[in-house]
């Protein structure tokens, strides 16, 4: 901000500098500490490298994607059309907001031995976790995406004839659409954390279950380090692909701000 | 009128509440309890010194990660926005780091600090830390150029454009920042409870259930949980209405 | 103008207060340069005030910019009071639109954002006096996004003039106001600037406004700009809109520019 604007290579150089010296530090508080437990780089890249041999780290992350994948879905699915629904009408939001605002804050995790009582130990209770956590974030963006269209704009779409239905369509939807991305986002973030934290309780496959299953047959924290340096990149890749979607044109409007 | 429309929030409350009872009693040897078995679970808990100890323990183990967390994100997301170079450098880094849930930790927050207070409130300091700087980062980046040239054109010097100019102008955004994180804190606080420690709410879910299925304790818990956290929430957006910082909330 | 031999030699007894040489700009982004500023050579007066007039986007407030010492020219160099400009110096505030009235201190903490040096009683009488000069009176402790637009541009002028600055910048400061405020604004301005002669420098797009304002009026053209004339304007405060030789300066600076003075 201070400086002249960085060049072109510095936008490559520093990044690359930043994480040699990253990877030089640990490399060597790891050898200077002496420690056999804990993993150096390049054990760490041993450890990836021994899980897809073994065909392990393919099955694992389809696993969890999967769970993300269906959990997510139809929390957005549910969440969308009835944020929107609590948006539009403002009687129908003043009964069910005090509700959700009392279920929001019960943390997703909280739900584990209910969803094992309900669903067993499984993909069913994983699943439904991750579709609680994500499910209370879709609705509040969707819901303060429509409360927050300006009124002129709804003005604007009844002068030219539009009924309820093509207001909602052509005007209301488009104008949140930029925040309810934002809550999508948000809430996959929260999907990511939470289908973790269920893989190290609830099953028996999957990035969460590999943290929790190499420490405990072996203390193989190479592993353990190598599974966490895949949810990085894998959770890294999810909020990039969103980040596109609030490229479009169309709803880069939206974002001016950021 | 008025009042009638006021009292329909709970009268929905009351209705899914019934609807939850009935459901319940309907089965012939139920494991889900009903509301008042809730009720009565939490009375049990205050009796017992195990309600106010266990949410001591997991408020405290909470102020400690994010404080900490909190101390060290901002001044250093502070400057890292600031210095354009030290953001292309390091974005990258934190942005791999950031994803890798904070419950992934678990394994190695236990290998270096053991099973403990020390391990749980490691874990929160951990998902506390780079959301903030994140926040502060960006907060930083999005200071319009005209504050900063106003407070150089006065004769500030650096350290009092800190804290006269890029100070003020990033409170907003770094307070919204803080509560999506003390959110957050709040629900790892109780995953690290559930595996990592032995007292605090997320314990007092597991234990319940792990000891003789006491699910009214289970359920307990889980209000308490979301009680505390919307009163974590509530407490975070009573900030955002100061006099002085509501001109960075125009919209709501 | 050599029609007004009065006023050419005010103008000569005048000191150079600012001295523009030779300055060019020029941009570079994703591979391109722009030239922004053309070989601008300019010379301003003690207390004289200024108008650069041209259309949006044609450079002048990149001038200004440079003058001000938030941009530092790709050659030449700006000079005031002989020194040359390296950055920007409390002695010579810039007024921006009132985007820059910093939104978390209140009408008081904005006016007396500059006073830090001085002692308390001393910030205190300098922020009453200018919160009367401009009118805010009973605002002292309201927050700018109380405040109309109006009310906000008068804090950003109270700001920059509590410092005593000896020259003011003005970014097309009345841009955003409505038309009957803006008006208002320029008779305060004005004022001030007879009560206190500061050497003002004041970007505008709007000829009616240079001409009621200004001393002179250097009239820029675009891309990259440079210096097309400097018109004298040689009517006394308080100008007469419709006097002759109003009409007459205002006319021509509209054949200057190319435009029909019919709508």
């Amino acid at each position: 901000m201070t400086l002249a604007h960085p060049s072109k290579w510095e936008k490559y150089f520093w990044p690359l500098a930043a994480a040699t010296v990253f990877l030089l530090v640990w490399h060597f508080s790891v050898r200077w500490s002496g420690s056999t437990i804990f993993p150096s780089p390049l054990d760490v890249q041993k450890g990836v490298a021994e899980l897809m041999r073994k065909g392990l780290l393919g099955s694992y992350i389809a696993d969890s994607l999967r769970r993300v994948g269906i959990g997510f879905s139809a929390a957005a699915l549910l969440g969308i059309p009835l944020g929107l629904t609590l948006g539009w009408y403002p009687a129908a939001s003043q009964v069910v907001n005090p509700l959700i605002q009392m279920l929001r804050p019960i943390s997703p995790i909280a739900w584990i031995p209910l969803a094992i009582v309900w669903f067993g130990v499984g993909d069913a209770a994983a699943i439904y976790l991750i579709f609680l956590g994500a499910f209370f974030p879709i609705v509040v963006a969707a819901m303060n995406g429509v409360r927050n269209v300006p009124s002129m704009f709804r003005r604007a779409g009844r002068n030219f004839g539009l009924n309820p239905t093509q207001l909602l369509a052509k005007v209301v939807f488009p104008a949140a659409l930029p925040q309810i991305i934002v809550g999508l986002r948000i809430a996959l973030g929260i999907a990511w954390l939470v289908v973790v934290a269920a893989e190290m309780i609830a099953v028996d496959s999957g990035l969460g279950y590999l943290v929790i299953d190499a420490r405990n047959s072996g203390k193989r924290y190479d592993l353990v380090v190598a599974a966490m340096l895949m949810i990085g990149l894998i959770g890294l890749g999810l909020d990039f692909g969103f980040r596109r979607l609030e490229t479009i044109r169309s709803v880069r409007w939206g974002f001016r701000n950021d | 009128m008025k009042l009638l429309r006021q009292w329909r929030p709970l009268a929905l409350i009351a209705a899914l509440l019934a609807a939850w009872h009935i459901a319940i009693t309907r089965q012939p040897a139920h494991l889900l309890p009903t509301p008042l078995e809730v009720a009565r679970g939490i009375a049990e808990l205050a009796e017992r010194g195990l309600l106010l100890k266990y949410v001591v323990a997991s408020l405290f183990r909470v102020t400690w990660g994010f404080a900490s967390a909190a101390i060290i994100a901002i001044p250093a997301g502070l400057a890292i926005g600031w210095y354009r170079r030290s953001e292309m450098a390091l974005n990258p880094l934190i942005q791999i780091f950031r994803p890798i849930s904070p419950l992934a930790w678990i394994p190695i927050s236990i290998l270096w600090f053991g099973v403990g207070d020390v391990a749980a409130i490691f874990l929160i300091f951990l998902a506390s830390l780079l959301p903030l700087t994140l926040t502060a980062m960006n907060a930083v980046g999005s200071i319009p150029p005209v504050y900063v040239n106003a407070g150089r054109n006065f004769g500030l010097s650096h350290a009092q454009l800190v804290y006269r100019v890029l100070y003020p102008a990033v409170i907003p955004q770094l307070i919204i920042g803080l509560r999506i994180t003390l959110g957050v804190a709040w629900l790892v606080v109780v995953a690290a409870e559930m595996i990592a420690v032995n007292s605090g709410l997320g314990f007092l879910i597991v234990d319940a259930r792990n000891a003789g299925n006491r699910y009214d304790l289970v359920v307990a818990g889980m209000v308490l949980i979301g009680i505390i956290g919307l009163m974590l929430d509530t407490g975070m957006r009573s900030l955002e209405r100061i006099r002085s910082l509501r001109w960075g909330y125009s919209e709501d | 103008m050599a029609t007004q031999p009065a006023t050419a030699q005010i103008e000569k007894a005048r000191r150079t207060k600012l001295k523009v040489s030779g300055i060019n700009m020029v941009f570079r982004r994703d591979g391109q340069s722009t030239n922004v500023l053309d070989d601008v050579d300019l010379e301003v007066g003690e207390g004289e005030f200024l108008c650069l007039l041209g259309p949006s986007g044609c450079g002048k407030s990149t001038l200004l910019n440079a003058i001000a010492g938030f941009l530092t020219p790709t050659s030449g160099e700006v000079r005031i009071d002989g020194e040359v400009v390296r950055g920007p110096d409390p002695r010579r505030i810039f007024v921006f639109q009132e985007r820059g009235v910093f939104p978390w201190l209140t009408v008081e903490g904005n006016i007396g954002f500059g006073l830090f040096n001085l002692p308390k009683d001393e910030q205190a009488r300098r922020i009453a006096h200018y919160v009367k000069m401009v009118g805010l009176q009973g605002f002292e402790k309201a927050y700018p996004q109380e405040l109309s637009g109006g009310m906000k541009q008068r804090v950003e002028v109270a700001r920059a003039l509590a410092v005593n600055p000896d020259m003011m910048f003005l970014d097309e400061p009345f841009g955003a106001l409505d038309s009957i405020t803006r008006l208002i604004m320029r008779g305060e301005l004005l004022r001030i600037w007879e009560a206190e002669r500061k050497t003002i420098i004041f970007v505008t797009h709007d000829i009616e406004e240079a001409v009621q304002l200004a001393d002179r009026v250097v009239v820029m053209s675009a891309r990259p700009a440079k210096i097309q004339k400097i018109v004298e304007i040689d009517i006394p405060h308080p100008r007469d809109i419709s006097s002759q030789r109003y009409l007459e300066l205002r006319d021509g600076i509209f054949e200057e520019i190319g435009l029909a003075h019919k709508v």
